[in-house]
């Protein structure tokens, strides 16, 4: 059962999301940082380094680079000598750390980034969508996708605990929608130096590069071994879904706050409709959630909060009393003409017995606004696949016919 | 053996693995034109080069992949990359 997050309104105060999010790396304690600029990410980075320029963090190193692939680059250095990393990026930053991002997953090394997710060129568009930090799903990086400000801010200490836990040792992302969080003023309670240093121990690296006693990290493997690690990567995945759990419950402890583990439920008790979706866009289908609720519409929420690992004993057990399953994706698989949390959630249900109708909206690409209005269409759309089946299983919302 | 995470192993692991059987062409000195220069034992990626007790130096086989740096930095032309034949 959920338990219900207690914000204490004396502590709380209004800041950017970038600062918020700033602060909580600085509580954080982190040794290197090393970023490259990219909007809607800067002000998370101007803010650290003002930070560090001011003497507000000891011990940290900030490492100033000329591009996003050099940015991670130094950190796959600084994090083998055991020293706790963090970066920040965006949309083509991303993109262009591709190759190293399955580098430090491969190594095992567990750096924190945080994504301000943004669309990717071409067209150049600025605004937010999940394809960045979706496009790369596979390179082993532990993804975790934040509602408000609030939340992204108490999940990078989350992440930093989950990533550097013994069992795991994986990176991790924290992902927050570009400008609709990073730059959005709200209130929330900054996150606790005293109880953050309760909550997260110090970094202790399972290795740690030393000229004085040297190491290869990520050696050469051939066919006879390579198997093996890719395994092992897996493995920890698998382990990252109870730590998930594990850290959210002891932050809640600790802190008072919880927004769900791998998921978290909304109004799912009783709801033959449940929407599924990550990000910002939780808090606009809460709000027609209670509005079509007093019109005594059983519709309800899962948020995912996790998509890596993905958490398909979670969704199965969540969904397994409704009559429909509307997922919202901001991303698109081209050519699939499916967001991947819809392709993913119907993969995690076909060898089950739940024959629940499973139907996917790719929404707000490039940054559209999302309207109240549409997600009521979509749920009266639901309601209709409801009693006639699925017509279209996929598609584009608010797609401007005028235009093509 | 058990692999480690993430890879992490301790250096000379790949001595094992004697890589000169990747090679197509074979250097070899002549020491009539060779000036001891150390340029083939500093500039070999692969540390295939080292020296002799008369300040010569000598390759070591095993791991020579033949990438010919030597032979095309040596300012004397004292190495000549030959053809590796059965």
């Amino acid at each position: 059962m959920t338990p219900k997050g207690d914000l204490k309104m004396d502590k709380m105060v209004v800041v950017e999301g970038s600062y918020a999010v700033a602060h909580a790396v600085k509580v954080c304690r982190p040794n290197v940082i090393s970023a490259y600029p990219i909007t809607p990410q800067t002000h998370i980075v101007e803010d650290l380094a003002k930070f560090i320029a001011d003497g507000e963090i000891q011990n940290c190193e900030c490492i100033n680079v000329e591009s996003e692939f050099s940015a991670l680059s130094a950190l796959v250095g600084s994090s083998a000598v055991g020293a706790r990393s963090y970066s920040a990026t965006t949309s083509q930053g991303l993109e262009l750390m591709h190759e190293v991002l399955f580098n430090v997953a491969g190594m095992r090394l567990p750096i924190v980034m945080t994504v301000a997710n943004r669309a990717v060129s071409a067209p150049i568009n600025i605004w937010n969508d999940h394809q960045d930090a979706i496009s790369q799903r596979d390179t082993g990086w532990i993804q975790l996708y934040g509602e408000n400000i609030q939340e992204v801010s108490d999940m990078t200490a989350q992440a930093f605990k989950i990533a550097e836990d013994k069992d795991i040792l994986m990176p991790a992302m924290v992902c927050m929608d570009g400008f609709i969080l990073s730059h959005v003023y709200e209130p929330l309670v900054m996150l606790e130096q005293d109880l953050t240093d309760e909550f997260l121990p110090s970094y202790e690296p399972l290795n740690i590069l030393d000229p004085k006693k040297p190491l290869s990290f990520g050696a050469f493997a051939d066919p006879n071994y390579y198997t093996e690690f890719r395994y092992m990567q897996q493995k920890a995945m698998t382990n990252a879904l109870k730590k998930i759990e594990d850290a959210a419950d002891e932050f809640y402890d600790l802190f008072g706050r919880y927004y769900g583990g791998l998921i978290d439920e909304y109004q799912t008790e009783d709801a033959d409709i449940i929407l599924m979706a990550m990000g910002s866009i939780i808090g606009t289908i809460k709000d027609t959630i209670d509005k079509l609720r007093q019109k005594g519409v059983k519709v309800g929420l899962l948020k995912v909060r996790a998509f890596r690992p993905f958490p398909a004993e979670a969704i199965r057990k969540a969904v397994k009393d409704a009559k429909i399953v509307v997922v919202l994706d901001k991303n698109i698989s081209l050519g699939l003409n499916e967001g991947a949390l819809f392709t993913e959630t119907k993969s995690c249900l076909y060898n089950t017995s739940n024959h629940v109708p499973v139907v996917g909206y790719m929404i707000g690409h490039g940054g559209r606004d999302i309207r109240m209005s549409t997600i009521e269409n979509i749920i009266s759309e639901a309601q209709e696949v409801m009693k006639s089946g699925i017509k279209v299983e996929s598609q584009f919302t608010d797609l401007r016919e005028e235009l093509l | 053996m058990k692999i480690p995470i993430g890879g992490v192993c301790e250096p000379g692991t790949t001595i094992a693995n004697k890589t000169g059987g990747w090679r197509t062409y074979r250097p070899v000195y002549d020491y009539e034109k060779c000036i001891k220069c150390k340029l083939c034992e500093l500039l070999c990626p692969d540390m295939s080069v080292f020296p002799k007790e008369d300040g010569y130096f000598q390759f070591n086989y095993d791991y020579c992949k033949g990438c010919g740096i030597c032979a095309n930095e040596c300012p004397k032309s004292a190495i000549t990359m030959v053809l590796e034949e059965k």
